[in-house]
């Protein structure tokens, strides 16, 4: 597959990628708009921005959605590569129905996640609240909370949820490629298994876990549907933008859409250079050997 | 040892009957239980009358995973063919709206679809629409194209194609180049190489890309209430009204909910059974 490709499925591919990120464009232009308008151009600003340092509910919202991505891409990551190392270690039988249930959140539609973890969340806190108030009634050392409610809690819960399957996912194929002996031969030269664990499966795993680490946050921020029904009382910035398509849009969104995107791409612009920079190093040295 | 490390997994297998396994219960649970508590069946008898929502959503759904298939194999399938660095660039390239929440894109969309939107103004400038009413007689000031069909499986593709071309990308690129060079040694054209080794190998990210397309396609709500202005309804409006929207009822929601749980069953046993779905599944 070495030809290369022709001038016409050049210039397909280039229009593909105009179709996907002149929508992105058309925001970043229009977040330096003096107007309002999303349509008409009507000169150089920065209103927009300085507006929007001072809009408390799209700020909180978006530190909601950062804080929220972040935290479930934490915790994922860890509790996704444990899981992952616990079911690699599991007898077949047992492994392949707890992989069925692990692909769930992932195969199941957006919406039925959202929905059934909403259903799961209410039904829980009304049983709480009667369980509560049995405990507040019977001694007086401590006192429950009798009302619980959806919050950023369940915000959390839920994306972590969604997250941790992401990572088994990317985890999993690195572990069964890596030889099994490896883990023996550390136990027999007198590793605990704690040490078998940080000293050798670790290392041979690492680069699952980052693009498991990755794609999760990917996940948490393209996130809307299950954030949508399980968030309760906090906000993500795309239900505050939801919230607004029913009324009027501020054009501040553009504004917020022009940082976060500026901020990914230096991002992953980071990312890369030092990957491709590791990878010639590696080359160095393997000619140097 | 191995028994020692397998206990890793039993707290996110605790996790898992909490929030994976015990929610989808309380759907079925839901499902099939009436507002006082018994036992019925009538929320099933009642998505009888919602017959269009899912004739509708299952259109708009084929269409934008046919677009989106129709796109993303050939743009896949050219990217393998392109040097690795291109191909690194390019996967970045895909990736990276991703990172834009899909409402914000969705918005986007929106006023470039209006009447007087940026598509509108630029179709009045190049004279598109007066030589259109010229042809057809008509009086237009614009073509509406907000709050349509179109739109929405517009807005579906446009949010979807990275789904369909990571997956389908990610087997293509993997093929063995010396099975694709013994067929053109054993005399295959292009046209036979193609047909009969890359399709073939390439169906499990076929699959996959469909599945990941068309679940999504067939159950969302904010593309179609943000760029069908709310009128084309889909089962994913359907089950947001029972749950959060005016029409509150959550027994026929998850009536709902479950029979698209049904459909993404049946999605995943057509696709395990061309290839071990977990690797391919999603690899992005």
């Amino acid at each position: 597959m070495n030809k290369n490709n022709s001038f016409v499925n050049r210039l397909f591919m280039v229009l593909v990628f105009v179709f996907l990120y002149a929508p992105i464009l058309l925001l970043i232009i229009f977040s330096f708009n003096a107007g309002s308008s999303n349509t008409i151009w009507k000169g150089f600003s920065l209103d927009w921005y300085q507006k929007l340092l001072h809009d408390r509910l799209i700020i909180q919202s978006v530190y909601t959605t950062i804080l929220v991505s972040l935290l479930a891409t934490v915790i994922s990551t860890f509790a996704g590569t444990f899981a992952a190392i616990g079911f690699y270690a599991m007898r077949r039988r047992t492994r392949e129905p707890l992989m069925t249930v692990n692909n769930i959140p992932m195969m199941n539609a957006d919406i039925v996640t959202g929905v059934s973890l909403c259903l799961f969340f209410v039904a829980f806190f009304s049983q709480w609240s009667s369980f509560a108030s049995w405990v507040n009634g019977i001694q007086s050392f401590f006192v429950l909370p009798t009302r619980l409610t959806l919050g950023f809690g369940t915000l959390l819960i839920a994306h972590i949820t969604f997250n941790i399957p992401y990572v088994i996912l990317s985890v999993s194929p690195k572990l069964r490629q890596m030889d099994k002996n490896l883990v023996d031969a550390a136990m027999d030269l007198g590793c605990t298994w704690m040490q078998a664990f940080w000293k050798v499966i670790l290392p041979e795993i690492k680069p699952g876990i980052v693009s498991g680490a990755l794609t999760a946050f990917t996940m948490s921020i393209d996130d809307f549907v299950i954030s949508y029904f399980t968030a309760g009382t906090s906000s993500t910035l795309a239900m505050t933008i939801y919230g607004m398509t029913k009324k009027r849009v501020t054009p501040e969104i553009n504004a917020v859409s022009t940082l976060l995107f500026v901020t990914v791409l230096i991002l992953l612009a980071i990312i890369n250079i030092r990957e491709v920079r590791q990878e010639r190093r590696r080359i160095v040295e393997q000619n140097r050997i | 040892m191995k028994n020692k490390l397998s206990h890793l997994a039993i707290p996110y297998v605790i996790w898992m009957a909490l929030f994976v396994v015990a929610p989808i219960i309380m759907v079925v649970i839901y499902a099939f239980s009436s507002a006082d508590g018994g036992f019925t069946l009538a929320n099933f008898g009642k998505i009888g009358t919602y017959a269009v929502v899912f004739g509708r959503s299952f259109k708009l759904a084929i269409i934008a995973t046919v677009i989106c298939l129709a796109i993303g194999y050939p743009v896949s399938y050219m990217m393998s063919k392109e040097g690795p660095r291109f191909q690194r660039i390019a996967m970045v390239l895909i990736m990276l709206p991703m990172w834009m929440n899909f409402l914000l894109r969705t918005y986007s969309w929106m006023s470039i679809l209006e009447n007087n939107g940026l598509l509108n103004q630029l179709f009045q400038k190049i004279g598109l629409i007066a030589l259109y009413n010229n042809i057809f007689g008509t009086d237009l000031q614009f073509f509406r194209m907000m709050n349509t069909q179109g739109a929405v499986v517009l807005g579906m593709v446009y949010n979807y194609l990275p789904f369909m071309i990571l997956p389908i990308y990610s087997v293509i690129v993997k093929l063995d180049n010396s099975l694709i060079e013994a067929a053109r040694d054993l005399g295959a054209n292009s046209m036979n190489v193609f047909r009969r080794v890359i399709l073939p190998l390439s169906l499990p990210g076929v699959l996959s890309g469909i599945t990941m397309v068309f679940v999504p396609s067939v159950s969302t709500f904010a593309i179609s209430k943000m760029l069908g202005g709310g009128t084309e309804i889909l089962l994913g409006d359907l089950i947001e009204q029972q749950f959060l929207g005016g029409a509150y009822n959550p027994y026929l929601g998850s009536a709902i909910s479950l029979v698209m749980m049904v459909i993404v069953v049946i999605c995943m046993v057509v696709m395990n059974r061309f290839g071990e779905g977990e690797e391919q599944a999603v690899m992005l």
